[in-house]
């Protein structure tokens, strides 16, 4: 692997710039004559707009533009769409009512945007908003998904009676209730996964510049797709065609999903900037995110999981109410189905599964994927059925997985995936090993002396990554394709820029797609330099989401390194007069195999670019592209262990130990990989012990928008983390990766909640499981 | 409208501002200087932290006109002559950034927690002294490593020169 190549645990080299304050985020971009963007936004959950006067906020000092909704409208800008395309299981088409980006009929969430006031200063644009007076007509509001789907609710679209977007099922019910009929033991619950908001420390902003001589605009924005966001607001907002459209991400601080979303407000910075002839940008402040970022799971199912008399699973039966917010987000309709029912299976062999999921609308923000998107919804309802059938039947929790355990693939499931690779046994013994699962009924004995209630759990995780081949994903209903593109350039003196629609914002990809390169040509990672985020600098790509960026996103790079290396071969060979089939690249040299001949790679690539001496008819240049389209979606797998201490007098969780083990396939950089893992889990913890969105059920306030108010994960409330990896090589794509970059927060939760509930002797409890409730629940279990 | 002076990374500067305008603001609009970030409303993420006279503060928690003849140092000054501190080095070694954006507050936070205690970090007192700072991407593990390592050579790096 050579220092810098595969496999290698190099620093990075993205750092220096972050570390000295030169990183160059969104809301670091000043332009000439640019201007600032406040909202106007609803505090109503849930009215009708009678009126909005601006003449006030018109004579405000600074104040140079008040706009609108109908004027907006009068421009011919679109509605927000939502791009896969689910249908009920009678056939119709999911229930898609409409999203204006400035509202000027109806407000469906606390923050929804009804008007834009461009002023000199961010100050005076936050006064001219402050003096927009908006007549509401308050309507009733409901927030909860499973009351949004009674009678006598609030409707908040005419296009979607009973606020049901879709109905949808997947697996076979038949052969599912009879299983469960049959059933030596079901295990019935009721799984409720939590509503959580996102929150990457780079708040969402835009920038947008308008140029009125080429009629043309520039967008910089806080995007995970810069190239899907050009897309779609080309395609459907009606913006301007794309190649008047340019959009950059520059540096992004962290998205895990809901910076994936193309949002109302680019669209308006945009819009703006004409309308008001100077550029516009607009940053969020840390309350508008929590009002306006998608939010992410918000599932209530039950669940009956039924075995045979040997304890194996016969059947998984599933019902599950999705909340979908007031809006229909980019990709909203994919997560509860596509990327959540099909993992349903999880490691095990299931012969029948069933599930059922209805999405809904309520008078919140829109939910979309949050890191994991889906998956970890399964995983959570999978691995806590899984426990709680095990203290059910009497059988260790390890052994019950064990026997349920898929050993042989391919593996086809009941519900669509069809498993690659793996070996779960191997993370499950190396997760129990390194938690020293042995020792735990001593140490828990030793707790007890001490008055310390421990408790100990694990979770065995799938999840299927590097979305996605296109064709499969066309013909279930999505709006795009997910393959990835690449080029490499190398320059006359041998140095190479790689151009990727992958985009980094944390992932590290300037450091692990250049290595690359070194392992592949032996030149110095110094030399390689990696270009994304730019529609005018990269061609097309489909941007970083679902860990796709290794597995779909490097594959597009291999294959164009292939062109290259090829290309360079020829050339190589011709100016050694050797065979090209003898020609080898070792330590930034081409040789002939076998022979002290050897040209430097800056020199094969200066003859590529001087064209005096190249093979008969080779054009000159050395720079080759490619698209990568995978073959099928990747399957991380691994097994996660929490051990906790609860004191009982408090109700607080002490996490005295954390192990990961995961099956990533083959791994670039060991360093990255370790830290997605410890974000992730961070994440994971965060739901299971602290987050969770609240909103007022009466009035629909969001009652969690501040950090004063939801709890983010802080270095006190965390361990140290025991991270570690098996592998079995991806088979279906170059490199045998899979995917990193959301299994700490898949797996994590149902570990921790399994943790709780062992150790408190009660297995009703909810996330988050804060100190009053887990306090409240030992109670009950000792009373 | 203020004129407020102050020493900035060693350098005086005097500008004009709105008397409203935040110290976060006076450095990232004002002087340009945008390595000091805003990540929330109420001073808790820390991804502001300076340090003023020495000591770190939340710079989105006090008027430019409170900072008037102080000396604040910003991430922008940490680094000497373009080599990296030991807390950014540590960082760099120890992957203790992801996304980058908290992290100028985490260096500010960390070298004032090594200023304060010296070699004697241990991973909890790092930990309680990051209560301040909130990173969404790495979950810690490396910043609070790399903090013990920073605090192990500046502690290694005081001692030999102290010989």
């Amino acid at each position: 692997m050579g220092v810098e190549g595969i496999g290698a645990r190099v620093a990075r080299k993205e750092d220096k710039r972050f570390l000295m304050g030169q990183g160059k985020y969104t809301d670091d971009m000043f332009v000439p004559g640019m201007r600032y963007a406040a909202f106007v936004r609803s505090p109503h959950a849930h009215a009708k707009i009678r009126s909005i006067d601006t003449s006030a906020a018109e004579e405000m000092p600074g104040v140079i533009g008040v706009l609108n909704g109908k004027q907006m409208l009068d421009d011919g800008i679109g509605n927000l769409i939502c791009g896969w395309m689910i249908h009920s299981k009678d056939g119709s088409p999911m229930k898609m009512g409409a999203w204006r980006p400035l509202a000027h009929d109806t407000v469906r969430y606390v923050g929804d945007a009804v008007a834009v006031v461009v002023a000199d200063t961010m100050g005076e644009a936050r006064d001219g908003a402050e003096a927009v007076v908006v007549d509401y007509d308050v309507l009733p509001a409901v927030t909860d998904a499973v009351k949004a789907l009674g009678t006598g609710q609030p409707q908040l679209h005419p296009e979607a009676p009973g606020n049901l977007i879709y109905d949808w099922e997947i697996g076979d019910g038949a052969a599912t209730d009879a299983a469960i009929a049959a059933a030596a033991h079901v295990t019935e619950m009721k799984i409720v996964n939590n509503r959580l908001a996102p929150n990457p420390m780079e708040p969402r902003a835009a920038l947008g510049i308008y140029d009125s001589a080429e009629d043309h605009y520039t967008c910089y924005t806080t995007s995970q797709n810069p190239h899907v966001a050009r897309l779609v607001m080309s395609a459907f907002y009606n913006v301007a065609p794309e190649n008047k459209l340019r959009v950059i991400a520059p540096d992004v601080g962290g998205g895990f999903g809901s910076k994936i979303y193309i949002y109302p407000e680019e669209i308006v910075c945009l819009w703006a900037s004409k309308r008001t002839g100077v550029p516009v940008k607009w940053t969020s402040d840390r309350t508008e995110a929590f009002l306006t970022d998608a939010h992410g799971r918000d599932h209530v199912s039950t669940v009956k999981m039924a075995f045979d008399a040997n304890n194996r699973v016969t059947a998984l039966k599933v019902d599950t109410i999705a909340n979908f917010g007031a809006y229909m987000s980019l990709f909203s309709s994919a997560v509860p189905t596509y990327l959540y029912a099909t993992l349903l299976s999880g490691q095990y062999n299931f012969p029948a599964i069933h599930a059922n999921v209805r999405a809904v609308y309520t008078n919140t923000v829109a939910v979309d994927a949050y890191r994991g998107a889906g998956r970890p919804e399964a995983t959570y309802l999978l691995e806590r059925t899984m426990e709680t059938a095990a203290r059910e039947l009497g059988v260790s929790p390890a052994e019950l997985r064990r026997i349920n355990f898929i050993r042989s693939f391919p593996h086809q499931t009941p519900v669509i995936m069809n498993y690659d690779a793996g070996d779960y046994e191997a993370s499950l013994e190396a997760a129990m090993a390194a938690a020293d699962w042995a020792g735990f009924p001593a140490r828990k004995a030793e707790a007890a002396g001490r008055g310390m209630k421990r408790g100990i759990g694990m979770s065995c995780y799938i999840e299927a990554c590097g979305i996605a081949p296109s064709a499969a994903v066309g013909s279930l209903g999505a709006g795009v394709g997910l393959w990835e593109s690449a080029e490499v350039r190398v320059n006359a003196v041998g140095t190479v820029e790689v151009l990727t629609g992958s985009h980094s914002h944390g992932q590290g990809h300037e450091t692990t797609f250049a290595q690359l390169v070194a392992d592949r040509f032996g030149v110095p990672l110094d030399s390689v330099s990696i270009v994304h985020g730019d529609t005018d600098k990269v061609q097309m790509g489909m941007g970083t989401y679902g860990s796709r960026s290794g597995a779909v996103g490097m594959s597009a790079v291999v294959k164009a390194l292939d062109k290259v290396e090829a290309k360079a071969k020829k050339i190589a060979a011709h100016l050694m007069e050797a065979d090209e089939s003898d020609i080898v690249i070792e330590n930034g040299a081409l040789k002939v195999a076998g022979t002290d001949k050897s040209v430097p790679w800056f020199q094969m690539a200066l003859a590529a670019y001087t064209a005096h001496n190249l093979p008969s008819g080779m054009e000159p240049g050395l720079k080759e592209g490619a698209f990568y389209d995978p073959a099928n979606f990747t399957f991380p797998a691994g097994c996660y262990i929490a051990e906790v201490e609860i004191d009982p007098e408090t109700g607080k969780t002490k996490i005295v130990q954390f192990v990961a083990a995961d099956d990533f396939g083959n791994i670039i950089n060991p360093m990255i990989v370790e830290g997605q893992v410890h974000g992730g889990i961070a994440q994971g913890i965060g739901q299971a012990l602290l987050e969770g969105v609240h909103y007022d059920p009466e009035t629909g306030q969001l009652l969690t928008a501040s950090y004063m108010d939801y709890t983010m994960p802080r270095a006190d409330d965390l361990p140290s983390f025991q991270v570690s990896h098996q592998v079995t090589p991806c088979p279906n794509n170059p490199l045998g990766i899979k995917g990193c970059g959301e299994a700490g927060a898949i797996g994590s939760p149902p570990a921790l909640m399994n943790a709780i509930t062992d150790a408190i002797g009660n297995n009703d409890l909810t996330m988050p499981a804060t100190p009053q409730k887990v306090w409240a629940a030992a109670r009950a279990a000792t009373n | 409208m203020a004129k407020v002076a102050m020493t900035v990374n060693g350098r005086k500067v005097s500008k004009e501002c709105e008397d409203r305008t935040l110290l976060v603001h006076f450095l990232r609009d004002t002087l340009s200087l945008t390595g000091t970030h805003v990540g929330c409303d109420t001073s808790q993420c820390g991804a502001c932290v300076v340090h003023m006279d020495g000591k770190a503060v939340k710079s989105c928690s006090m008027l430019a006109a409170q900072a008037a003849g102080s000396d604040i140092l910003t991430i922008e000054g940490l680094a000497a002559n373009g080599e990296l501190h030991p807390v950014q080095a540590a960082f760099k070694a120890n992957h203790g950034l992801q996304c980058g954006f908290c992290t100028p507050g985490m260096v500010m936070t960390a070298v004032d927690m090594i200023n304060r205690y010296g070699a004697k970090l241990d991973e909890q007192t790092v930990r309680e002294n990051l209560e301040g700072n909130i990173c969404r991407c790495t979950g810690y593990h490396n910043i609070v490593k790399a903090i013990l390592a920073a605090a192990e050579e500046m502690g290694a790096a005081g001692r030999q020169a102290a010989e």
